[in-house]
């Protein structure tokens, strides 16, 4: 009976340990930091056709320090299960001048931003869906805030600097320029 | 001696209680009261008595339906408000995505991963008839049970309106 009791005890020590580091990845991963994967052709030449690693940080969204100019992860309002990366390019109360079709250059609208939304779009016009097709977008879609590339960090930790192709230091100095 | 230990270990019980009331708040059910009357009578009805109209209802929110993001007509949901990301709301979704929706004088269309939602008292609630329908991304949850007042404790029913909603 004894060593019954002392196996259950024992159990339920590791298991709570296990529980409590599962909450801890949870909100870290909600509130802190997370990695996530984007791919696409919409954000180049930020962003890489063939998939990036990016560090998501998701504080500044909470405390409405996202603004103008920032890549953002948003959920999409056409289907809550699929996440955007795009750049914000103006927030509520905003005037926005957009055109539909990049190639011709003599369709244009503009509109303001209502209260409470914000207007994405993707860096590469020719290939993205965005606020120019579903419109301005609720703040409260706003998962995170894109402020990190991984490749970058690993390119720099390990010196390869010297090596690298001069396109490569080119997408380097503009994901460090407007990420900052 | 003994101090500084026993408030680590007392902040360390906070830290992980805190870390698991998180977490399951998040990913399985949470507790959210409900305030004003656009809900009324399924959420704080008007009573004459003292106990009823005391305090407001406290309702159970599941989280489980974000995983599929799958609802029907009839579900009572809590969303961030599309106008202030920080207010929240409690409705009802009346119209699914692709489905028209009658309002008063128009037919409008749901579009996708968006929902239509109304509260059930119709006189005083700010919903898809002010703001336009709700992105599904929006939604926080949904509430299955009344926890509090005591005497209404239960589970909350798919109320359907009839002839507002056609299908696509």
């Amino acid at each position: 009976m004894r060593q019954w009791r002392s196996i259950a005890k024992e159990a339920v020590a590791r298991a709570s340990i296990v529980v409590k580091f599962l909450c801890f990845l949870h909100v870290t991963d909600s509130y802190l930091l997370s990695f996530s994967h984007v791919l696409g052709p919409s954000m180049l030449p930020t962003l890489n056709i063939t998939g990036d690693v990016v560090l998501v940080e998701h504080l500044s969204h909470r405390t409405g320090k996202v603004g103008s100019g920032d890549l953002v992860l948003v959920r999409s309002p056409l289907d809550p299960r699929k996440t955007l990366t795009k750049r914000i390019v103006a927030m509520e109360d905003d005037k926005v001048t957009f055109s539909l079709d990049p190639t011709r250059n003599y369709s244009s609208r503009s509109l303001v931003v209502p209260k409470g939304h914000v207007w994405i779009q993707g860096d590469n016009l020719y290939a993205s869906r965005d606020s120019r097709h579903f419109g301005p977008v609720p703040y409260g879609l706003i998962q995170g805030k894109v402020f990190l590339r991984v490749s970058c960090a690993i390119l720099i930790a390990f010196g390869f600097v010297g090596k690298i192709d001069l396109r490569y230091l080119y997408l380097l100095e503009l994901v460090i320029e407007e990420t900052c | 001696m003994g101090t500084p230990s026993v408030l680590w270990s007392i902040a360390n019980k906070c830290f992980t209680v805190g870390l698991i009331t998180v977490t399951v708040s998040d990913r399985f059910a949470s507790l959210v009261s409900v305030r004003g009357a656009s809900m009324s009578p399924t959420f704080n009805p008007k009573t004459n008595t003292l106990l009823g109209s005391l305090s407001d209802d406290y309702v159970l929110v599941e989280k489980f339906c974000l995983k599929k993001y799958k609802f029907s007509h009839g579900d009572v949901i809590v969303f961030c408000s599309p106008y202030d990301h920080k207010e929240k709301h409690v409705k009802r979704i009346v119209g699914l995505p692709g489905e028209w929706v009658r309002t008063h004088y128009d037919v409008v269309k749901v579009p996708e991963g968006h929902c239509w939602v109304e509260g059930d008292n119709s006189a005083s609630s700010m919903d898809s008839r002010s703001f336009g329908p709700v992105p599904l991304g929006l939604v926080n949850g949904r509430v299955t049970h009344i926890l509090w007042p005591p005497h209404r404790v239960g589970s909350i029913d798919r109320k359907i309106i009839q002839h507002r909603v056609s299908p696509s």
